[in-house]
């Protein structure tokens, strides 16, 4: 069962932020090459279950797995290196570079140490890494804001350009915090294609997201979080039929069937 | 040339290389106002060299420089624990500790002052600035600029995309007092006598003030900082006793309509014909459909 053995697994990892029990004696697992998402009511829990995974908090209690490697107590800088790449719920690019400078921030950790840092990234216009980061923008059709400001650019792009920030490490295991969030429609089928275009490479995603029919066109697995535990877990479909799941987070019951975008298929 | 002129244009190429050492850490988001106590390292250290051990200046200088970095690295450890003000607070409290020590440190003469027998003229600085400017340049031309911006901008993001960002505080700071220390040097082998008196509050404030009011977002900055910062006084020499007061509000003015500083790294961009960005409302309007005519 090689196939479905799990990229990231969490064992009984509990987080307190004083008494209030954001995390509690949580066990999950992302199987390796499949597109699971988490899913949940507002301060489930979903984000700091990144920020766990990433380091920005210590767990207080549980050990976190990568492809079987313990990395609960790998500094958060690190972390990237063993292969987990995540963006942010609100944009986090940096003000101050351009476009193709955060692009080249998400190649950092594939040049740590003095040689990599001393790369003359912005001195030889053919440098490899800079050549390597324009191609990526071409690929996410974002190369005409190569040299723009950031903080000028439309939300939607600014999210793209994100993500191509992520994907620039590398990673075995992208974590996206609520990627379709604040986007309009046509971002988010701008958005929507620039992810298929990545999973269709074999990368694992774990994805934090409300919008359900976002979830059910790009996720195989759903995981439901409530107040810090996993309530339930199963494919999109077995997420909607789920009485509790409904009752918690979803509302009413739901009637319409859940669309499968026509991109799913391709 | 005139004395008075070489005399201004030394104190402009010295001023340029203590606003690289202040730029440095400001790059990376951090305010130095220890920096005249990394000068005086830098002074006293090559002084010394170049009295006692004959060195040639240049060579006591370069020393004198890697002296005030490892100072600054072994400082580093405690002094960058603290953050926002408090770092501030600590590098003002090291340059106090410096000052302090030198005014008791007999064999540099103490309180008297140190005498500098060698001497060196406006080439040799002007050639050291330029070197210190390059130098500045080339490296923030490589993935340590954008590492130190990243830092800047934001540690938590920077530090989950792999960037250790302890490691490039603690290189900012470093190499920024090497170069303060490096100017120090110039500083004492042209002006032939040092005092500890001079290394003050008021030089390290002065430094940062090159920085900010040129912008700490390019490596041009700095250098625009420093010539308008030691040239403006000695324009504004006819208002005599007012002088100073023209200088303050110019300085006012300047921070209220450039608060990023006189360059900043978009402008540039812009200047330099290199910014294909379109205004947002722009690229909203191509992506829209076209209103049917008529």
């Amino acid at each position: 069962m090689s196939a479905t053995d799990p990229i990231l697994r969490l064992e009984s990892v509990s987080k307190h932020f004083g008494g209030l029990r954001v995390v509690e004696d949580l066990n999950l697992a992302v199987r390796r090459g499949v597109r699971t998402a988490l899913i949940g009511p507002n301060g489930a829990g979903k984000t700091t279950v990144f920020n766990l995974i990433t380091g920005v908090f210590p767990v207080d209690a549980g050990r976190i797995l990568l492809d079987g490697v313990d990395i609960t107590a790998a500094p958060s800088h690190l972390r990237i290196g063993h292969g987990i790449a995540r963006s942010f719920q609100n944009i986090r690019l940096m003000p101050h570079l351009s476009t193709l400078e955060n692009v080249m921030v998400g190649q950092h950790c594939r040049n740590r140490g003095v040689r990599g840092v001393l790369q003359p990234v912005n001195l030889v216009p053919r440098n490899r890494w800079r050549e390597a980061a324009r191609a990526a923008l071409v690929d996410a059709g974002l190369i005409e804001y190569e040299r723009s400001t950031v903080g000028n650019l439309p939300y939607g792009v600014q999210k793209r350009i994100e993500l191509v920030r992520a994907l620039m490490a590398q990673p075995r295991l992208l974590l996206l915090d609520e990627p379709a969030a604040g986007l309009n429609p046509a971002e988010t089928e701008a958005l929507q294609a620039q992810l298929e275009k990545i999973c269709s490479g074999g990368l694992t995603v774990l994805v934090v997201e409300h919008d359900m029919h976002f979830v059910g066109a790009l996720c195989e697995d759903v995981i439901v979080l409530d107040f810090g535990r996993k309530i339930a877990e199963g494919s999109p479909e077995d997420i909607r039929r789920n009485p509790l799941v409904q009752e918690i987070y979803l509302g009413a019951p739901v009637a319409q069937p859940m669309e499968r975008h026509s991109a799913r298929s391709a | 040339m005139s004395g008075y002129l070489e005399g201004v244009l030394v104190l402009l190429a010295v001023n340029v290389v203590f606003a690289y050492g202040g730029f440095l850490p400001l790059a990376a988001g951090q305010l130095n106002l220890g920096l005249a106590g990394f000068a005086a390292i830098g002074a006293y250290a090559s002084a010394y060299l170049s009295n006692v051990f004959k060195l040639p200046p240049l060579v006591a200088i370069v020393f004198a420089g890697i002296v005030a970095g490892v100072v600054a690295l072994i400082v580093a450890v405690p002094v960058l624990r603290t953050r926002g003000i408090y770092l501030a607070l600590a590098t003002f409290a090291l340059g106090q500790i410096v000052q302090a020590i030198i005014l008791n440190l007999e064999v540099v003469g103490g309180a008297a002052g140190y005498p500098v027998a060698a001497f060196i003229r406006l080439p040799a600085i002007a050639a050291t600035a330029t070197v210190v400017v390059a130098l500045v340049w080339l490296l923030f031309a490589t993935r340590f600029g954008i590492a130190v911006t990243a830092v800047h901008d934001d540690e938590t993001v920077a530090d989950l995309m792999g960037i250790d960002v302890r490691a490039f505080q603690v290189a900012a700071f470093a190499l920024g007092s090497a170069i303060a220390g490096v100017g120090g040097g110039l500083y004492a082998h042209h002006f032939s006598f040092i005092e500890a008196q001079y290394f003050n509050i008021s030089l390290s404030i002065t430094i940062v003030l090159y920085v900010l009011l040129g912008g700490t977002q390019t490596v041009i900055g700095p250098l625009l900082g420093a010539a308008v910062f030691t040239l403006l006084p000695e324009v504004l020499r006819a208002s005599a006793n007012w002088r100073y007061v023209a200088f303050a509000a110019a300085l006012i003015v300047l921070m209220a309509l450039r608060p990023e500083g006189l360059v900043t790294g978009a402008q540039l961009r812009r200047l330099l014909g290199l910014a294909r960005a379109q205004p947002r409302h722009a690229a909203v309007a191509a992506a829209l459909p076209k209103e049917p005519s008529g």
